[in-house]
């Protein structure tokens, strides 16, 4: 197989996680969309070598044929990955109208969890001083 | 028997709904069930004479082997008049305690359940099952103690001993496992008839203690018990001195003729049956509460129990079975006539009680008599139950005998003392000197106002009374019914009886001696007082309780404030690691290379150059728009490679849906800044790179792993055959998605409407009205 394939779902991914962990909602988006890509194209990769496309008519008996299966497998995950970016666009349009920009902020409720906890953690120490 | 069971969770079932029509009646019609649990048990005790133990069984669970036993035998028998005789009783006494509160259907029904419960723990062969009907009494028991879910008290005593029984439930569960693996049996009759051994047994009986200790109110897991008083007095009547709490007693009672002689067992039981029994009665001495006096006196008395069936002689089985009766009968009858005195004058505090003696003769001396029996005086039940354990204990031939019968003396020298206090503080003249705290204010006794109560709330309480008397004089009524419990514990049956006089003896002078010193005790009572309270406290096992809950908490804080800080990035970090390393290592160490070469063709690497350098621009783009199309660009390159993969519905597919992609990805952010916000910290950035860098480097060699890990060909080839026969269709791809496998496709379209729904839904959502606008509003609709 080619190592080429290989690379490409790789480096695609890793933009990916890159993208997904900023604080940007509209970046996280886009990290989701290539990693959408990345995984499509190792679905393929790994369904088998490249052939003629699985029409029949097409190919001759002794033509190699791209394995369909991963085909309609990705091609379902296309249109779901599809559903879901927009979906998170909708919630960024939603955080843009709330808001006015699309910033993740930390989480009200487990910020305040923390603060409870390193309290405690301190009163700890003072106690075994 | 399983019927008999079912009965009880069935009527439970009805009572809420029938209780609106019925009031407090619907206390009369759930003691019909207890009456006819009773009635049974009256006659299957009759046939068990000639046909031994009554067993059914019901295959519970077949493919584990589990089957559901019950058994019945004489000492079930015993448990069972308990259960079903107080339980008749504590019924028809809390028609007359409650009012018509909206609470007593799910009272009724509750404590309906309880009996069922109880009834089945005892009725258990399956050590299984015996642990469901175990933790099925802790749960009715919680709810039963926080029945009144206003009062915070009932709340937190309800808690305390929910996670206090429900952890000696867990642990005795363990050691069940372990002696049911042992022993190849989950049958209790055949792991007793041929008990295991080894070490693995020793850790067993362990858990099982625990179990039975925490169960049983023993020191030092008794703290639950005097908490759970909050319940309502019924309650309290019924399980925290009758039944439940003899739970424990009851497995100790069924496991020590099998056990006794394992290195742990007869030490452990005896030691803290004693402690118990002397640290209960000590504590009782201090209570100014009458219903928390009588709570100590139940752990004391547990404490005995506990005790007589460790040492399992014959003689103190035997003595065991004859308290575990008496004490049911005279500590229910008790505990209704706190409940009573309580309901009547609205205090427990044997402080401000006084004159009742004069307002209400006849219950003073019904109590007198019912504590008499708990102090052993003769010749009541409680005296001959007392003379059988002091004798037990006199001939037990250890070396350690003489030690454990004089902390027994002791102990029930202390209980004829608190028995005093008991009948003198709620009955007696007011005690005015003895305050000391100013809660109280005035000088009249409460007593003397306080109106009688009816005959009906009484009766119970008379039974009672009666059968404590009864039985004391007439011994030989209940005589053969103690000699079959023995004779199902032990094995074998036995030529001892239950006698008022066994004529002058050891037993006789020590039983003297401890009512003796019991008397002086209570004659010298202010003194010993005085001497109680400038005693240091023991350290009280309720602030170990406290404690531990309390540092519980504060380390599910810590731990919760530590993993749970709030920053979605982080999150999303440890998430990604994990995925890198926990399958990455295995992949590591054992991955298999397929045959590599570069590219397929020249133009997949001009291809795949674009998408690379696409991928990265958009990584490191400032500008919003630039971004979205570079990853649009990434989307065509996809479409280009699935042409070169042989895949032409992919790449029509990846054009239209990377076209709309686009579209949205503008619409969306058309409003939005032009640029990105800068991330604040350089260091945070590194991390994401490395992270990033490791998800790479994880994909890339998982991507050669699966392709080199296939070993059959693609079951693609049916699908190739089929298509056009079976399909129609041409196009194999297509004839896969909405044929072959066409509820994938439904799902998928469901899924795209789902996310349509939800995307009108946000778009169209109003902003949340501000503040002034929120009260502009407002005004208007008033206006």
């Amino acid at each position: 197989m080619s190592v080429l394939s290989a690379l490409i779902v790789a480096v695609l991914f890793a933009v990916g996680v890159y993208l997904l962990l900023q604080r940007t909602l509209s970046r996280i988006i886009l990290g989701l969309a290539l990693m959408g890509h990345s995984a499509n194209l190792l679905l393929m990769v790994v369904g088998g070598r490249a052939g003629k496309a699985p029409i029949i008519g097409a190919f001759g008996p002794n033509d190699t044929v791209a394995d369909p299966l991963p085909q309609a497998l990705a091609l379902t995950a296309i249109v779901i990955s599809f559903g879901i970016i927009a979906f998170l666009l909708a919630l960024a349009y939603r955080s843009w109208v709330l808001t006015e920009n699309d910033e993740v902020e930390d989480d009200l409720e487990d910020a305040r969890i923390a603060q409870l906890g390193e309290a405690e953690m301190r009163r700890w120490w003072r106690r075994s001083e | 028997m399983f019927v008999l069971i079912l009965s009880f969770a069935l009527v439970a079932a009805l009572l809420p709904g029938v209780a609106s029509l019925l009031g407090r009646r619907v206390f009369y019609v759930a003691a019909l069930v207890p009456t006819g649990a009773f009635i049974w048990g009256v006659w299957a005790y009759s046939q068990i004479a000639t046909t031994g133990p009554l067993i059914e069984q019901a295959a519970w669970v077949p493919q584990l082997g589990l089957t559901l036993g019950l058994r019945f035998d004489g000492f079930a028998f015993l448990m069972l008049s308990l259960v079903a005789g107080i339980g008749v009783l504590v019924f028809v006494y809390a028609g007359s305690y409650f009012h018509t509160e909206p609470i007593i259907g799910r009272f009724a029904a509750t404590l309906l359940l309880f009996a069922g419960s109880m009834l089945g723990l005892v009725l258990s062969d399956n050590l299984l099952a015996l642990f469901m009907f175990w933790e099925l009494t802790s749960i009715t028991s919680y709810l039963l103690i926080s029945i009144e879910d206003n009062k915070a008290a009932a709340r937190t005593g309800a808690l305390q001993a929910l996670l206090m029984t429900g952890m000696g439930g867990l642990a005795m569960l363990g050691g069940f496992v372990l002696l049911g693996e042992a022993a190849d049996t989950y049958s209790m009759a055949e792991l007793l008839a041929r008990p295991p051994s080894g070490s693995v047994v020793n850790v067993a009986l362990l858990l099982v203690l625990i179990g039975a200790f925490t169960k049983s109110a023993q020191v030092p897991f008794h703290s639950w018990l005097p908490r759970a008083m909050n319940a309502p007095t019924p309650v309290s009547s019924y399980l925290h001195s009758a039944t439940m709490v003899t739970a424990g007693v009851y497995l100790v009672a069924r496991f020590t003729p099998a056990f006794a002689e394992y290195s742990l067992w007869r030490p452990l039981v005896i030691t803290f049956g004693l402690t118990t029994m002397l640290l209960g009665a000590y504590r009782s001495l201090r209570q100014h509460d009458l219903k928390l006096l009588l709570a100590y006196g139940t752990i004391s008395q547990l404490g005995l129990m506990m005790l007589l069936f460790g040492v399992g002689t014959k003689e103190s089985i035997f003595a065991g079975c004859t308290l575990l009766l008496a004490h049911g009968i005279f500590k229910a009858a008790l505990f209704m006539l706190v409940g009573i005195i309580d309901h009547q004058t609205h205090t427990r505090d044997l402080r401000v009680l006084g004159g009742l003696h004069t307002q209400w003769p006849v219950v003073a001396v019904t109590a007198g008599i019912v504590a008499a029996s708990m102090a052993g005086i003769p010749p009541l039940f409680g005296f001959l139950a007392k003379e059988e354990a002091l004798a037990a204990l006199g001939e037990t031939g250890f070396a350690w005998g003489a030690l454990v019968l004089l902390g027994v003396v002791v102990g029930s020298s202390l209980t004829v003392a608190y028995s005093a206090r008991f009948v003198w503080g709620a009955f007696g003249p007011r005690q005015v000197t003895m305050i000391r705290d100013q809660d109280y204010v005035g000088n009249e006794a409460v007593g003397e106002q306080a109106p009688k109560p009816s005959n009906m709330f009484l009766a119970p309480v008379f039974v009672l009374a009666a059968l404590t008397v009864v039985f004391g004089v007439l011994p030989w009524l209940v005589d053969p019914m103690i000699a079959r419990a023995y004779e199902s514990l032990v094995g074998k049956s036995t030529d001892h009886h239950l006698a008022l006089w066994h004529g002058f003896g050891q037993a006789l002078a020590l039983s003297a001696v401890a009512i003796g010193a019991g008397c002086a005790l209570f004659w010298r009572r202010k003194r010993i007082e005085e001497l109680q309270e400038s005693m240091p406290r023991v350290p009280s096992a309720q602030r170990g309780y406290d404690r531990t809950v309390k540092g519980l908490l504060e380390v599910a804080d810590a731990v919760t404030g530590f993993v749970q800080h709030g920053s979605l990035p982080i999150y999303l970090g440890v998430i990604l690691l994990t995925m890198i390393v926990l399958p990455g290592v295995p992949l590591l160490r054992d991955s298999v290379m397929p045959d590599l070469w570069f590219a397929d063709s020249p133009m997949q690497v001009v291809v795949g150059f674009i998408m690379v350098v696409c991928a990265c621009a958009a990584a490191v783009a400032r500008r919003r728009f630039a971004a979205v199309i570079l990853v649009g660009a990434v989307g065509y390159g996809m479409a280009a490679l699935f042409v070169m993969q042989g895949a032409p519905d992919l790449a029509i597919t990846q054009l239209l849906i990377e076209t709309l992609g686009v579209a949205v990805f503008v619409l969306a952010f058309r409003h939005l800044p032009a640029d990105f916000v800068r991330p604040k910290l350089r260091g945070s950035q590194v991390a994401r790179i490395a992270v990033a860098a490791l998800a790479g480097l994880f994909i890339f060699g998982f991507t050669l792993f699966a392709i080199g890990a296939r070993t059959e060909p693609s079951i693609s080839g049916e699908y190739l055959d089929k298509a056009y026969s079976e399909g129609g269709g041409h196009n194999v791809v297509n004839v896969i998605v909405v044929d072959f496998r066409g509820f994938d496709t439904m799902g998928e379209i469901v899924m795209l409407a789902v996310a349509a729904l939800g995307v009108a839904a946000i778009v169209r959502a109003k902003r949340a009205p501000t503040t002034a606008e929120a009260e502009s509003s407002a005004t208007e609709v008033e206006v």
